[in-house]
């Protein structure tokens, strides 16, 4: 099979699993808000708008199957984040929890930051499968025993139990934020992570939480002059001391924080300069960058604004290397988006694991999938109508305009209520992990 | 043992067994830390056999349960049999090693050091360094980096063939993936080069030194900055300049300013590890560019060690290395942009004036303390009038009264209460140095107002430095110059300056003595009794109760217990308790 419109590498990409409700009636806060794998792919995180993290483990039992290695089961769920009152501001804080990321494997355990508008957890999770037994006071149902009748002291004795996986909070890292967080990324020196709001990024140390540094601030002295805001930041995934941080302008700055404790001075601004014949009133909304990335090698980073997605090389400022349009269809109907506050939906994007291909989420619960060396590109639905066992997907196209073609979509009956904002894509293989509203739609190569 | 009837003495080690595992955090941590009346309860049999396996297994416990559990296995070798059996400890050592919190991992590798000292040689080999290996061949990084900490006790214990083993192991660290793994190894790399042959020194740990202090990772190589100060000090003096000085240069010059802070911040030691010639030659530039650093918090580290930095230049040319190369940017720093960089200076720059005597401070130094102490910032001016005794000891400080009294107002004054409270400290240190006349004539006045300022912690500090001036000037000072005033605000129309007359008749009423505290105070806090405020009146009671052992029985008898009578028998419940209890306290009743 050679689709017409090809695909990553040719491959074929089919269905494997949907988690979540199937109703139409959709809880708000079972909505996703986030998806993350681990460094090894065998886990799955997502957060939710109820402040709940669910993971799911690879299916260890069928791994061995190349159709079933895909398979991932509920491993743990935990409660991450409550709702709360700042009394002092009167301000809810939400529970939604707006990142996931995991830190590198120190031990049995497994480690994640999750973070809200402004709290930041470290949660560890770790199995358990012994427990210990034998009191001198009771038995072990609770009953307890004459306690003058003990004539030997008993030890306890561990003895194996059904396996049991406990998530604990291990840090809490509040108070640091006045506006909301928008990104968390941890650093390659494996000990400090930053945290990025609205105006300011702060440095932590994993294991310190009194504390933070602040290293960027952008918020003006007096906020009538405020021009833009932080939409997103990240470390290099080599360079301990470079990270990155994109603007609602559309522009990312590179900083070194060898160069001073204060990041206020950029190393590396890269911006495209606006194209005059395309402005109008919707430019300055729709070059606001979504999300930031760096690809696995650290040589490149790919952004996302509304209508794009943009990959730049590192050693080039002034334009990025390769531009793609993710519905470039929808440039026309900006109005109505802007209307229903579809406009500033943040939609974010990943690479695949050698950097090849990139995907990034779009409308009617369509994903695209990028090929960067042949520059073709994909049009997925992740939809329980496909939602047969190792069924295959059909690529979609919509017609932008002029006589619809049979199997094409028009743009005017595209859902915009169906969008896809957060993926993820394993780390090694070719498995896709995909939130639509409330349902997380796992898929993967097809293996013959 | 005991009888069927069973034993009531095991009641409570049965207790302690069993909130091992209670559900409660607090009661398995009381447990742990009796685990020695445990071991010895069980006897060292059922120590070894059944109490360090099933310890061995606790590690998903909380934190500060396996803190205090690594804690205790460091000195449980008498428990488990004494040394013969103290290779027992290992396993729960071994596995709390491992654990992902530092601290825990930390005080296990503590207690393994600890432990590795009552191995015999035979069991050191056999036991402890294969855990070591264990450690260092790990899956993990957290059992990797605890391994770094451990090659250096068994080292000089072990035969040749392990020691090369050791060294490769070492070696492999401080090449591995992570780079917490390879900052456990820098942060070691010092202690380890100590143990070492020097031969090995020079041809092992040398090439790992330059290799860490060229780490990718800045927070690697600042770690090596550390390493460096240790490894110094092995070398003989001779090849200093080819092992070492290269790194050193170019950690001094690092792109990262976190490795220039390191080589700031460790610049004494490092001083005194590489000798008067190579500081005159190379430290005396690195030093200059790190007080002219382009980052403030590397200048701030600097500023910091310019005293000690002077101090420990070689004597012969001491003063022309200053004169020419220090001082020039020092006086910089005094208008640094940066006040953190102006007050690190202003808390040592003042000690730089024994070290040049008295006309080079009057020439050069004093231009610098004057205009510090008219900084903008008040931690600045803090700090010189903090340190104003080294200059006193050289020129005097009448030199500096004429600046001194408007940064000392200015400071007294200060809009934050905070900067208030620390100007007052140095209070008594002022007046020491002034003497009493310039005292009276220009800070009495100061000294008092503070006793009504409108926050609590300033008026408290204010009565504390009232006694404090006292225990200087004598109690014919106090009965002329401040006792007149502190009894005049007893009338006051405030309560609260009421109560400060009580406060600082708590605290004078000792150094004053008996004449002038029967004399002058205690009628003005008898009068006071009467006070319509209640907590005037219970602070009349205290006041009587901390002053009576200064007082003689009969005024005590005749004028005192009255008073508390009548105050025993208050409407306000406060002031009868307080009453009561100082009648009891002065044994009135």
């Amino acid at each position: 099979y050679i689709g017409a419109g090809g695909g990553a590498n040719d491959v074929q990409w089919c269905f494997s699993q949907v988690k979540g409700a199937i109703d139409d009636d959709v809880a708000e806060a079972d909505i996703i808000s986030t998806v993350e794998f681990n460094h090894s792919g065998e886990l799955l995180a997502t957060g939710d708008k109820g402040g709940r993290v669910v993971i799911f483990q690879q299916d260890t039992e069928n791994k061995s199957l190349p159709q079933c290695r895909s398979e991932y089961n509920v491993y743990s769920t935990f409660q991450s984040h409550e709702p709360e009152f700042d009394y002092l501001k009167s301000l809810e804080i939400e529970e939604k929890i707006n990142k996931i990321r995991w830190l590198p494997q120190k031990n049995a355990a497994q480690f994640l930051l999750s973070t809200n508008d402004k709290t930041i957890k470290l949660w560890k999770i770790s199995e358990r499968d012994k427990r210990p037994e034998g009191y001198n006071l009771k038995e072990e149902d609770g009953r307890c025993r004459d306690s003058t009748t003990i004539t030997t002291l008993r030890v306890p004795v561990f003895r194996p139990m059904d396996l049991m996986v406990e998530a604990s909070p291990r840090r809490v890292f509040a108070n640091a934020h006045t506006y909301h967080i928008n990104s968390i990324s941890v650093n390659s020196d494996n000990e400090t992570y930053l945290s990025a709001d609205d105006l300011r990024v702060n440095l932590w140390h994993l294991e310190i939480t009194d504390r933070s540094f602040n290293i960027v601030d952008i918020k003006p002295a007096n906020m009538e002059e405020l021009t833009e805001v932080i939409t997103a930041a990240e470390f290099h995934p080599h360079q301990c001391n470079t990270f990155v941080y994109s603007s609602s302008k559309g522009t990312i700055r590179m900083c070194d924080m060898r160069a001073s404790a204060l990041c206020d001075k950029h190393s590396k601004l890269f911006e495209e300069p606006e194209d005059p014949s395309n402005r109008s009133f919707f430019s300055e909304i729709i070059s606001s960058i979504s999300d930031v990335k760096f690809s696995h090698s650290g040589r490149y980073m790919m952004t996302r604004d509304y209508l794009s997605v943009k990959i730049w090389d590192l050693n080039m400022e002034n334009r990025p290397v390769e531009t793609y349009q993710v519905h470039e269809y929808l440039r026309s109907k900006l109005c109505s988006l802007y209307e229903n506050d579809c406009i500033f939906d943040k939609f974010e994007c990943c690479w695949n694991g050698n950097d090849s291909v990139v995907m990034t989420g779009s409308y009617n619960n369509f994903f695209r999938m990028l090929e960067r060396t042949q520059r073709r590109d994909i049009t997925l639905e992740a939809s329980r109508e496909s939602s047969k066992a190792r069924q295959v997907l059909k690529p979609r196209r919509v017609c932008a305009g002029g006589k619809r073609k049979k199997d094409e979509i028009s743009v005017d009956s595209l859902d915009f209520n169906k969008k896809i904002l957060h993926t993820a894509w394993h780390p090694q293989e070719n498995i896709i992990a995909v939130a639509t509203t409330n349902n997380l739609y796992i898929f993967q190569e097809k293996v013959n | 043992m005991a009888g069927a009837e069973g034993d009531d003495s095991l009641y409570p080690i049965a207790v302690l067994i069993d909130e091992l595992r209670n559900e409660d955090v607090q009661l398995r941590l009381n447990s742990i830390k009796k685990l020695s009346t445990i071991a010895l309860a069980l006897g060292v049999e059922r120590t070894r056999t059944e109490l360090l396996p099933f310890l061995t297994d606790t590690i998903y416990d909380e934190d500060e349960v396996l803190l205090a559990l690594a804690e205790q296995l460091g000195s449980f070798t008498v428990l488990v049999g004494g040394p013969e059996y103290v290779h027992c400890l290992l396993p729960p050592l071994e596995s709390l090693a491992t654990v992902e919190e530092t601290v825990v991992r930390d005080k296990a590798v503590e207690s393994l050091r600890k432990i590795s000292q009552e191995h015999s040689p035979v069991d050191l080999e056999v036991h402890f360094e294969p855990l070591v290996k264990r450690l260092a061949c790990g899956d993990w990084f957290t059992s990797r980096t605890s391994a770094c900490g451990l090659f250096s006790v068994c080292y000089p214990r072990v035969s040749s063939t392990v020691k090369a083993e050791i060294r490769q192991h070492f070696r492999t660290l401080c090449s591995d993936d992570t780079p917490m793994v390879r900052r456990a190894a820098a942060s070691k790399l010092g202690e380890f080069a100590k143990v070492l042959e020097l031969d090995y020194v020079k041809s092992d740990i040398i090439p790992l030194f330059t290799a860490l202090a060229s780490d990718e990772q800045d927070s690697v190589r600042l770690l090596a900055v550390e390493a460096c100060v240790s490894i110094a000090t092995l070398l003989p003096q001779e090849d200093l300049e080819a092992l070492v000085m290269p790194t050193l240069r170019q950690a001094a010059e690092d792109k990262s300013w976190r490795v220039r802070y390191m080589v700031a911040d460790k610049f004494s030691e490092l001083q005194k590890a590489v000798g008067p010639e190579i500081t005159k030659n190379d430290l005396v530039p690195a030093f200059q560019n790190l007080l002219k650093d382009c980052e403030a918090e590397v200048r701030a580290a600097a500023a910091n060690k310019v005293k000690e930095f002077c101090e420990n230049l070689p004597e012969d040319s001491r003063e022309t290395i200053i004169m020419t190369h220090v001082l020039p940017c020092v006086k910089e720093l005094v208008s640094d942009t940066n006040q953190h960089v102006k007050s690190a200076l202003a808390s040592v720059i003042m000690g730089l004036s024994t070290i040049l005597g008295k006309d080079n401070t009057v020439e050069h130094l004093l231009p610098l303390f004057l205009a510090q102490l008219k900084d903008e910032c008040p931690e600045v001016r803090l700090n010189i009038i903090s340190n104003l005794d080294c200059v006193n000891e050289v020129i005097g400080i009448r030199q500096l009264s004429q600046s001194l009294l408007p940064a000392i107002v200015e400071l007294a004054e200060d809009a934050k209460w905070r900067v208030r409270l620390a100007i007052i400290e140095y209070m008594p240190l002022l007046a020491g140095q002034l003497g009493v006349e310039f005292f009276d004539e220009k800070l009495n006045s100061l000294c008092m107002a503070w006793l009504v300022d409108h926050v609590y912690a300033i008026r408290e500090a204010a009565t504390c430095n009232l006694m404090k001036l006292v225990e200087k000037f004598g109690a014919e000072w106090a009965q002329n110059t401040i006792v007149p005033k502190v009894l005049s605000m007893s009338n006051d129309p405030n309560y609260l300056h009421r109560m400060t007359t009580l406060f600082c008749i708590n605290a004078l009423s000792e150094v004053c003595g008996q004449e002038i505290t029967t004399k002058h105070m205690l009628p003005v806090v008898l009068k006071m009794a009467s006070d319509q405020v209640a907590n005037v009146r219970f602070n009349v009671a205290k006041c009587l109760q901390k002053i009576g052992p200064v007082l003689d029985s009969s005024a005590l008898q005749a004028e005192v217990k009255p008073v508390l009578e009548i105050l025993a028998t208050d409407q306000d419940m406060d002031v009868k308790y307080f009453a009561q209890e100082a009648i009891s306290v002065l044994t009135l009743a």
